[in-house]
């Protein structure tokens, strides 16, 4: 690089107007910009120029401020929500999971990989929540009584109860409320009392199948909402679903290689 | 090692009640091996990772809450302007709308460009303490990171709402022409009709990008897409298949694009290689980390199947890549075919996020971004290893070394996103700073001229946006460009900053960093610096060495003395001549182990001499 008196190399030579800012020391004589070139088809107030390119080899438009203000863009749909709402129990339930290898974990693998689990999934949990609230939006779904899973589009997998695994679908009336999970992946109540009880290298081995198969079902959770039409547009719910689908996949090849490690279960209590 | 618990009760206010739970997760985070300790209440311990120390007293502490009025801690630099996000730009109801977070920097002769989720934006910066927004561009799509080459602009879109027409309403079907995921290439030639000329689909789309020169070839750039998203359905952009490498050997994951712009041309621009740059000996295209931990105490890292940034550095035929489970060295002497040459991993590195060299070349710092940037991760209780700079040197077959860490060295609260991110060199001398990004904890320079003990010579720092909500916000990137810093703040706008003295730095120091001047930079397209002989380079190097005592102080007299007359014009070329003879012997016999002292700047204060003496 070599020394290089400053000279005005700009890109564009249009500034009829200041931005207001909150400028704390800016005291320097500001610099007269060049004067407004005559514009074609100008329709904006004097100040800054907004301009939307077109498609490659479409024309260009210009905005006025007020124009651009008045244009609200993508928002989030009704499958974002739903998505983040179902997402903070599903979290939660994982973090139950992890309480209980405090306690009954056999091995560290099975106890770090917890741990990392507990960090994220708690934070993820801060920003759903954040994001929920910031846009009036309950923070609690109400999925199996409420009318966000009977209105859902994907009812199936959002707003009815589903039957655990191993459990062949039956007659409605034949489910035994013990082997109904919320959402998808997560563990059944039988499930549930079944890691609680788990002992010895046992419980590592539920502990993981049964990670597995909750991470799974989240995974399953981001990519319906992508096949949702509108869904995951908004900025925020792009990158979370995006993070948890590279997280969790990620933790899920990593737990089947603990797994395929772990001593034979000998059923010791 | 401080007691945690006890600086802890120094945290004020809000601060304090919020880090309670927060300190209590943290301590099982801090040491895995010992789960028991949260019911213990010890303090967090890991014994193979550190926790944090930091002065108790630090200004950073305890700062007021607000958007656009938060509680301010500054050190060694003066804040010149602070230019808040244009209308339809942000939403006024809350700083945490995604859509409109400010992102990279780029600069061209007197003209910033800021990229935003929604578009970017042109400053006048003829006087940096008074930036002009001049133009703004509507385009949303995310990340937004921009670059620039004359009067081409290279921005990066990865979101499902981008749209080859640069619309705002999205893209409602999940399988569409009209989205645009990859890079856009615009140019601004003509002002009043800046116009998008070309958009370069990719599987991932494109997180951030790369402009990489060929010395050898002025009629073409390159650009590296760094795609880290979900790969779309082919239906969509044929090719395409997200499936693992066993399943399919035309996989989008594990590799980078290459796009070769025509600047005759740049609407024919196009993806010309799509190297696959993590194989192994075997052809295994999935060579290196395959993800997870690192054995017991460590850090979980992300698998390689991708790189997040790649910098270029031209002037040594080198890119430094930081590929989420690797950090790598390219050689991009043929742009358009990378090749690496060296890799290494790291046990306290959750996903590798960027990489700089020192002007030299022979230092390279990576960055980790634990957490992925929106989470706390600079809490007192979390390692001082994680969520870190790692400083590596790098030998003449590149192969690299682990010299240290440096983490911002003063906690942040629980609603506070931090962690390492982007940052550049700022042009000292006989020194190698960073100025650096670190989210919400704020800018932090750090001095790595000793990478095994780099420190923190300056900084400021906001305080959280929220006591209550975790915003991703604060400073997204921080470059020095043209004698001053910039630093893009994801919710608050532009800061702009300059350096004042310090025990950490002169002002001749300063002046000859401000005295390199660039036409042009990305900090993804490292410039290597030389500088001018000037008064403030000579003086800047007896200043180092006076600052370390490396100089007898009856030659940094007689050597003052001639700087000074130089500098008023006094000095005549055998004065100079003479002073650099004076140094050179020095030099020599320091080497030669007669005398204590500092062989390579004197050196470079004697050539320096020479320099003045024949200008």
């Amino acid at each position: 690089m070599k020394l290089i008196r400053p000279r005005s190399l700009l890109i564009v030579a249009v500034a009829t107007a200041t931005v207001s800012g909150c400028s704390s020391a800016g005291n320097a004589e500001p610099t007269q910009a060049p004067g407004p070139p005559e514009a074609a088809q100008s329709t904006a107030e004097p100040g800054p120029r907004i301009f939307q390119p077109g498609a490659p080899g479409q024309a260009t438009k210009e905005f006025s401020t007020d124009e651009l203000n008045a244009v609200e863009g993508v928002t989030y749909v009704e499958a974002d929500v739903r998505f983040m709402q179902m997402m903070i129990p599903h979290h939660a339930q994982a973090l139950e999971m992890t309480d209980l290898v405090r306690m009954h974990a056999t091995t560290d693998a099975v106890r770090q990989m917890a741990l990392r689990m507990e960090i994220s999934q708690r934070d993820e949990i801060a920003l759903m929540q954040s994001w929920l609230r910031e846009r009036g939006e309950s923070v609690e779904w109400d999925g199996m009584d409420g009318e966000h899973g009977a209105r859902g589009t994907d009812a199936a997998h959002a707003g009815h109860p589903m039957a655990g695994e191993g459990m062949a679908m039956g007659d409605d009336a034949q489910v035994d409320s013990m082997d109904v999970a919320l959402m998808p992946g997560m563990l059944t109540p039988r499930q549930m009392e079944e890691l609680e009880n788990a002992r010895g290298v046992e419980f590592d081995r539920l502990f993981l199948l049964y990670m597995i198969q909750h991470h799974q079902g989240a995974v399953d959770m981001v990519a319906d909402l992508f096949m949702t039409s509108g869904a995951a547009q908004e900025s925020t719910v792009f990158k979370f679903a995006e993070d948890v689908d590279a997280d969790q996949t990620m933790e899920i090849a990593r737990m089947q290689r603990v797994l395929e490690g772990l001593p034979e279960s000998s059923n010791a209590r | 090692m401080k007691d945690s618990r006890q600086t802890l009760s120094r945290l004020g206010g809000a601060a304090a009640t919020a880090m309670t739970l927060g300190a209590l997760l943290s301590s099982v985070a801090a040491n895995p091996a010992d789960v028991g300790a949260q019911e213990s209440g010890a303090a967090p311990v890991r014994p193979d990772a550190p926790v944090l120390t930091w002065d108790p007293n630090d200004p950073r502490i305890g700062l007021a809450t607000g958007w656009t009025d938060a509680g301010e801690a500054i050190s060694n630099l003066e804040l010149l302007a602070a230019i808040p996000r244009p209308d339809g730009f942000f939403n006024p109801e809350t700083p945490g709308d995604g859509r409109f977070s400010n992102t990279d920097l780029a600069f061209r002769g007197n003209t910033l460009i800021q990229g935003n989720y929604n578009g970017f934006q042109l400053y006048d910066i003829s006087n940096p303490a008074d930036p002009r927004l001049e133009l703004s561009i509507v385009c949303p799509g995310g990340q937004g990171d921009v670059s620039v080459h004359g009067d081409l602009v290279v921005m990066s879109a990865q979101e499902t709402r981008g749209r080859l027409d640069c619309g705002i309403e999205g893209v409602a079907d999940s399988i569409s022409a009209e989205r645009m995921r990859g890079v856009r290439i615009f140019d601004l030639g003509d002002v009043n009709n800046p116009r998008q000329v070309a958009a370069v689909q990719s599987c991932r789309g494109s997180h951030t990008h790369t402009l990489v020169t060929d010395p050898n070839d002025a009629e073409n750039i390159y650009v590296y897409i760094q795609g880290t998203s979900s790969v779309r359905p082919g239906d969509e952009l044929p090719g395409c298949s997200g499936a693992e490498p066993e399943e399919d050997e035309n996989t989008a994951l594990f590799r980078i694009e290459v796009v070769k712009v025509p600047l005759a041309d740049p609407s024919a621009s196009e993806i010309v290689n799509m190297p696959r740059i993590f194989a192994d000996a075997e052809g295994n295209i999935a060579g290196l980390w395959a993800g997870g931990d690192h054995g017991p105490g460590t850090q979980t890292t992300r698998r390689t199947d991708r790189c997040h940034d790649i910098t270029a550095y031209p002037g040594i035929g080198l890119a430094g890549g930081a590929c989420s489970g690797n950090g790598i060295l390219l050689d991009i002497t043929d742009p358009a075919n990378p090749v690496r040459v060296a890799g290494v991993a790291d046990p306290n590195f959750s996903y590798w996020h960027s990489a700089t060299f020192n002007n030299d070349g022979d230092v390279v710092v990576f960055t980790d971004e634990w957490g992925g940037g929106s989470a706390p991760r600079c809490r007192s209780s979390d390692p001082a290893t994680w969520g870190a700079n790692a400083i590596f040197r790098r030998s003449e077959d590149n192969s690299l070394e682990l010299a240290g860490y440096y983490k911002l060295p003063v906690p942040q609260t629980d609603t506070e996103n931090c962690v390492a991110h982007n940052g550049s060199i700022i042009p000292v001398p006989g020194r190698d700073l960073f100025v650096q990004a670190w989210y919400q904890g704020g800018v932090s320079i750090m001095d790595f001229t000793d990478p095994e003990n780099a420190f923190e010579i300056a900084y400021f720092d906001r305080g959280p946006l929220s006591d209550t909500e975790i915003y991703t916000g604060g400073y997204w990137s921080t470059y020095w460009y043209n004698g001053r810093i910039y630093g893009a703040e994801i919710s608050r706008g532009i800061d702009v900053f300059r350096l004042t003295p310090s025990e950490h730095l002169t002002e001749a120091e300063i002046a000859a960093a401000e005295q390199v001047w660039m036409d042009e930079f990305n900090a993804q397209l490292q410039p290597k610096v030389t500088w001018e002989p000037t008064a403030d380079v000579a003086q800047a190097y007896l200043d180092q060495m006076i600052r370390h005592k490396r100089i007898l102080n009856s030659r940094a007299d007689e050597l003052g003395r001639v700087i000074q007359q130089a500098r008023r014009g006094s000095a005549s070329a055998s004065a100079l001549n003479g002073a650099a003879a004076a140094a050179e012997r020095d030099a020599a016999a320091i080497r030669a182990g007669e005398l204590g002292g500092d062989a390579d700047r004197m050196e470079k204060l004697a050539a320096t001499l020479r320099g003045m003496a024949g200008m």
